[in-house]
């Protein structure tokens, strides 16, 4: 194994503080060439901070770091100069440039030259090999705004990859990529490990973490809990070291068994009939009645959340009827879809879901708000009490309710605004991938969450790239493929195999 | 004590700090220069000084500043119009007031006029909102039709004459109100501001201006009209740029439309940046700008006081402004922070040791 090699990078002593929050202390990492080494923890244990202080994103206030070859600790002021050394970085949040064309998106700053202009034939041609690799099959001269999440994480991957040379990390990066795509993904860390390039790897999953990773570093609370070889280190330990408890079983999650009979007889609360949105998702017809869980499941790009939209009206639908609890419903804006009774957690969460310079405060009570209409005031009291509230529901790591939502970790984002959903009390939630980004233990209390709101009768429609997770809260899921909803799997039906044949195209039988 | 706290968090954190520094400098400088500075005299029934005449010189910029404010917020962009607006809706008061000449008589009542003058600013506005809002024209762009335009709209209404309105009446709004000793401007300006932010405070309408400008796409998720809030902005500008040409004209009972209100655009956005706002648009602080357009007034005021001349004073207010403007800066914010830091590790090295 290249394991025993030489350390490639090592962090000594790395202290970092924000004003109310000691995000690091005295924490010490190391990266081995040719390994790929996990940074495990609970959300805002200081993960991304690690890699942002690394990188030159922020600076530490103490610590060293040294990176082989180099005889003096290096400080990296930007990701520039963190390149510049070898070291390349796609973050959590996503942060190319939507206007530019997927292969400007990977060529920016060191664009291939001809007689002193940009060759973009090469470019192009370039560009879309490197995808290839990844399996992604598209055409790179459009405007990375036009694919999904899961694409720009793609394209992001795909830039970093290349320009690597000693130091690959990748904080979250297969948080809302299917199956196939993370294997993809995996096969390229494999070639770059036997190249001898060292891996950082953050992820809150727990099984990529023992298929590809060499070793794991715990923090928790910005401190350092060790690191571990992952083959002598069992998950439940592993999840222990994390919480810094112990902990009753997650993975066993008891569904009520919702009596199928039962609920075909319940009221329908969602009725859609040939709705369409023209470009996105091809006409449907989808049934939902009330207290179920319905997934959406399919590959990237199939439209299972352009489905989502079209009812929620964030993409106007130009086609069909939607029948919201029997009577018919004109949806122009989401306002009117708010208004209704309906909620919608964004799958993109920096671009479409949180509101980066407004106060956690302001984030959660922003939907209900504005349902209520500007003239009905909720008052700071109230306001306080409502964050305060979810705060504590969805155990929101933050040092105020008033700090900017921007300032929180990832995963503390991502509740912040399932928080704002839940504050509306929809009777029909929409959730895209609400559990990306969030650890392990949280993402249990959410699943849990979900069930507990269809047992008080709510109506959920819910998409996650994970089949696991689809299995454990739906009663009932929709397959889609090519932006077409191709079948609906309903009780017995419901299992992995099952949903892997009908996303990639098997003869499941049609409702 | 925690209530002081409390305050004191409040104003440095949204740095309103900065803004109030720069203008106490501005006077402390002008009170070193100019000794009599801060006397206030009583003269014919009415009150004279510098502080006076800062306030009162001011009073258009602060109404500007405050509708470019909601502008800059909602849309990240700024509305270049508002001087020339303020000269259309000035001409259109009193080409309706007396028609296309020099006269003493009134057509139609003098209120009707004003209405009339504001409400052919807030028509101005609403095209510009239409045009950003609506038709996603960038606001720079977008509000340069009517920046150029709109002084020859004004133009056709006063055939290239200066036309002046002979009656004492017509003053009052530019100057003194009869037994009033306080400048009528003044009292505007507070109006305008109050009602501005009780608007704001009594609805949810600042949250929703904020919300729109930090990130449009998700606003409209939670179910904001963001077209609909954006052009409210810019017809709320113009309907500011309204007022303030009333203003103008009055002061000089006359409307030049050539000059009324020329290059006061840039000192209305300089006033929003001086107050602490993000160009960029989201977060923003009305108390901000209103000191920001003080500040700038004071500027000018004082540049006059210690006898620097007309010609000369773009000069000298550039200097100061690129000071302030600098001194605002993410770069020089974070030098300032570290420094702090350090001073702050160093007190806490002393504790430790004692
Ligand atoms: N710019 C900032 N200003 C203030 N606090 C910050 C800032 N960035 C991060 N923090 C705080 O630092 C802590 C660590 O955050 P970090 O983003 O490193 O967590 P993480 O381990 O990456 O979590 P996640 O799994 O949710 O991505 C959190 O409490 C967070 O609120
Ligand atoms: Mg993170």
């Amino acid at each position: 194994m290249m394991n025993e090699n030489k350390p490639l990078l090592t962090m000594r002593h790395i202290t970092k503080t924000f004003p109310g929050v000691k995000a690091l202390s005295n924490v010490d990492f190391t990266l081995r060439a040719g390994e790929i080494h996990a940074l495990m923890g609970e959300n805002g244990a200081g993960k991304s901070t690690l890699i942002k202080v690394l990188t030159g994103v922020e600076e530490m206030e103490t610590g060293e770091i040294y990176l082989e070859g180099i005889d003096h600790p290096i400080i990296n002021r930007s990701p520039q100069e963190a390149q510049a050394i070898g070291i390349s970085t796609v973050y959590q949040e996503i942060n190319l440039c939507p206007n530019l064309s997927v292969a400007e998106n990977i060529y920016i700053g060191r664009e291939p030259k001809k007689f002193g202009r940009i060759d973009w034939k090469t470019m192009n041609k370039k560009s879309s090999e490197l995808l290839k690799n990844l399996n992604i099959m598209i055409d790179v001269t459009k405007p990375l705004s036009n694919f999904s999440v899961a694409i720009q994480q793609m394209v992001a991957i795909a830039r970093a990859v290349d320009i690597s040379s000693k130091v690959l990390i990748l904080d979250e990066p297969t948080s809302s990529l299917d199956e196939q795509e993370v294997e993809k993904l995996f096969l390229v860390m494999r070639k770059l490990k036997e190249s001898g390039i060292g891996i950082i790897f953050v992820t809150h999953f727990l099984e990529q973490v023992y298929k590809i990773c060499d070793r794991i570093t715990v923090l928790r609370n910005g401190c350092l809990v060790g690191e571990y070889e992952t083959e002598k280190l069992p998950s439940v330990e592993l999840v222990e070291l994390m919480i810094g408890k112990e902990i009753e079983d997650l993975a066993k999650l008891s569904k009520e068994e919702n009596d199928e009979e039962n609920n075909e007889k319940k009221e329908i609360v969602i009725d859609a009939k040939g709705l369409g949105h023209t470009g996105t998702i091809h006409p449907f017809d989808l049934k939902i009645h009330k207290g179920e869980v319905i997934g959406l499941s399919g590959l990237l790009g199939s439209g299972r959340s352009e489905l989502a939209r079209a009812i929620y009206g964030a993409d106007k639908p130009d086609q069909g009827e939607l029948y919201f609890k029997e009577k018919k419903l004109q949806i122009n804006t989401p306002l009117d879809a708010l208004k209704s009774g309906m909620a919608y957690l964004p799958e993109n969460r920096k671009e479409e879901g949180i509101i980066e310079d407004l106060s956690v405060r302001e984030n959660i009570i922003i939907a209900l708000q504005a349902r209520r209409g500007m003239f009905k005031v909720i008052s700071r009291k109230e306001q306080e009490e409502f964050a305060d509230k979810f705060i504590d529901l969805l155990q929101i790591k933050t040092s105020s309710r008033d700090v900017p939502v921007k300032q929180l970790s990832g995963g503390n984002q991502q509740k912040v605004i399932l928080g704002r959903w839940l504050l509306t009390n929809p009777d029909f939630l929409i959730l895209d991938e609400p559990t990306r980004g969030i650890d392990v233990g949280t993402k249990t209390e959410i699943q849990k969450l979900v069930l507990k709101f269809s047992e008080e009768g709510k109506t959920i429609l819910f998409i996650s790239s994970e089949i696991d997770e689809m299995l454990r809260v739906c009663n009932k899921i929709a397959v889609l493929r090519d932006r077409k909803k191709v079948s609906e799997l309903k009780g017995d039906q419901l299992s992995q195999s099952n949903i892997m044949k009908a996303i990639a195209g098997g003869d499941t039988k049609d409702e | 004590m925690n209530k002081m706290k409390e305050l004191w968090k409040r104003v440095t954190g949204f740095s309103l700090l900065f803004p109030l520094v720069c203008l106490v400098i501005v006077l402390v400088v002008n009170l070193i220069k100019t000794p009599d500075f801060f006397k206030i005299s009583m003269n014919n029934g009415v009150l004279y000084g510098y502080v006076i005449d800062i306030l009162n010189r001011s009073s258009e910029l602060i109404i500007l500043a405050v509708g470019m404010t909601l502008v800059v917020a909602a849309s990240g962009g700024t509305d270049i119009s508002v001087g020339a607006v303020s000269a259309v809706a000035g001409a259109v008061c009193i080409y309706s007031l007396i028609g296309g000449a020099s006269s003493s008589v009134y057509r139609i009542p003098y209120v009707l006029a004003i209405v009339l003058g504001i409400l052919a600013g807030t028509a101005c506005g609403a095209f510009n909102g239409f045009l950003v809002a609506k038709l996603h024209i960038q606001p720079m762009v977008a509000t340069l039709i009517l920046f150029t335009a709109g002084r020859g709209m004004a133009q056709v209404l006063t055939q290239g004459f200066i036309l002046y309105v002979r009656k004492e009446s017509f003053k009052f709004l530019g100057n003194f109100l009869p037994g009033v000793p306080i400048p009528t401007p003044i009292f505007i300006a507070t109006i305008v501001v109050v009602l501005t932010f009780l608007i704001l405070k009594k609805t949810s309408l600042g949250l929703y201006i904020q919300s729109v400008g930090v990130n449009r796409k998700a606003s409209r998720l939670v179910g904001l009209n963001s077209s609909l809030i954006i052009f409210l902005a810019y017809v709320f500008s113009g309907f500011c740029a309204g007022i303030a040409g009333m203003i103008i004209t009055s002061r000089v009972y006359s409307i030049d439309a050539n000059n009324a209100g020329l290059n006061i655009e840039l000192d209305a956005i300089l006033a929003v940046a001086i107050g602490g706002n993000s160009l960029g648009g989201g977060k923003f602080s009305l108390a901000g700008s209103v000191i920001g357009a003080i500040t700038i007034q004071a500027l000018t005021t004082s540049l006059y006081a210690m006898k620097v001349t007309a010609d000369q004073l773009p000069v000298y207010k550039a200097v100061v402004v690129i000071i302030i403007v600098a001194l605002q800066s993410p770069i020089v914010k974070r030098w300032m922070k570290n420094i702090k830091q350090k001073l702050a590790s160093s007190r806490n090295g002393k504790k430790v040791e004692a």
